[in-house]
């Protein structure tokens, strides 16, 4: 990409004064940050790992998730899906937000970033819908409590599965809420630099290297989700 | 604001990455191109886990690994292209992939030996 490569010898690349990278320090310390959260959520996952591994059995997650909105239908992952694509065309408008950015085009950084915000805001919507329904269990019914699905209680036990076993329910709600937190953050700082970027600031400033990096930022929770749906629902 | 050179210095690596109206055609281009790839293989991964899971295939193992590798696919797009880190420094790219995917398939490897030798024990 244009401007990305200078050619500079290595010796006064790595002889101090610049960086050796031709990144800034603001987009360093956002790898560096976004390296130590891959670690947590890879924790996360792995954790999950160790407890389908070790467990005598596992819920099947098509058995679990199959409810839509509107209907009564068994539609098996069908709405977790949707919220997949919500996701992704999130993170398609946000590089396109970036990418108007690197033209110096105010406008079009506006609309897409404003249309990421707004994916975020769905997902989110989606999630809370997706938590109550898991939480209702499988009668459906959220108000009788003593069935429900909780950190104490797991109605979704499979065949042969201990039924004080309530690790199913735990990662449930610690990897997508984990998850659904940083969704939440991401969604407020695309709206923030979404009102920067409408001022002007970044048009004067001469560069939107803020969209691009919380653009990294907001990848990143595409990125962790990809892997979610794998491992919790899929695999 | 106050002058500051590591500022000035900073600044110039985030104004030399601008680019013009032509290679940004180029770029959505290849935006659309990822964003296919990416919905073609969650449609396919969508539809494998509607009709095969761990109770009805016989060949799951099969089904899990292909899972996996489009995931790993998945992944390799959104950081590549979207995170544009294929486009960095080759020092920065290694430099953000190696220890990472090292440590974690090395944690991988570690855990799930483990969990399957607590799961055979209990």
């Amino acid at each position: 990409m244009a401007g990305h490569v200078e050619n500079v010898d290595t010796a006064t690349a790595w002889g101090g004064g610049r960086s050796p990278f031709n990144a800034t320090y603001g987009k360093m310390m956002m790898w560096f940050f976004l390296i130590s959260d891959a670690l947590t959520f890879g924790g996360f996952l792995i954790a999950l790992g160790f407890a389908k591994a070790s467990a005598e059995s596992w819920p099947v997650a098509d058995e679990v998730f199959f409810h839509f909105p509107g209907t009564h239908a068994n539609l098996p992952l069908i709405y977790v899906a949707l919220m997949t694509f919500i996701l992704i065309v999130s993170s398609v408008t946000m590089v396109l937000a970036v990418e108007a950015g690197h033209r110096m085009d105010q406008k079009g950084v506006q609309k897409w970033l404003g249309w990421t915000v707004i994916g975020g805001l769905v997902f989110l919507g989606s999630q809370a819908w997706e938590w109550s329904t898991f939480i209702a269990g499988p009668d459906g019914l959220i108000s009788t409590w003593a069935d429900n699905a909780t950190l104490t209680n797991n109605p979704y036990s499979a065949n042969g599965m201990n039924p004080d076993d309530v690790r199913y329910t735990n990662f449930f709600f610690f990897v997508t809420g984990f998850h659904g937190f940083h969704v939440f953050t991401g969604v407020l700082i695309n709206f923030l630099v979404f009102l920067q970027v409408k001022k002007g600031i970044y048009q004067e400033r001469g560069h939107y290297e803020m969209v691009e990096k919380v653009g990294l930022y907001w990848h990143f929770v595409d990125l962790v989700w990809v892997f979610v749906f794998t491992f919790f629902y899929l695999v | 604001m106050e002058n500051r050179d590591d500022l000035i210095v900073n600044d110039s690596y985030a104004t030399l990455s601008n680019h013009s109206e032509e290679e940004g055609k180029a770029i959505r281009k290849k935006i659309w191109q990822v964003t296919l790839l990416l919905s073609v293989l969650t449609t396919i991964e969508i539809i494998m886990g509607i009709y095969l899971s761990s109770r009805s295939a016989s060949f799951w193992p099969v089904v899990k690994w292909s899972f996996i590798v489009m995931t790993v696919v998945k992944a390799f797009y959104i950081v590549w292209e979207f995170m544009h880190l294929g486009h960095e420094k080759k020092s920065l790219r290694r430099y953000i992939i190696i220890p990472y995917v090292f440590f974690i398939i090395y944690m991988i490897f570690l855990i799930i030996q483990e969990g399957f030798s607590v799961g055979s024990h209990s």
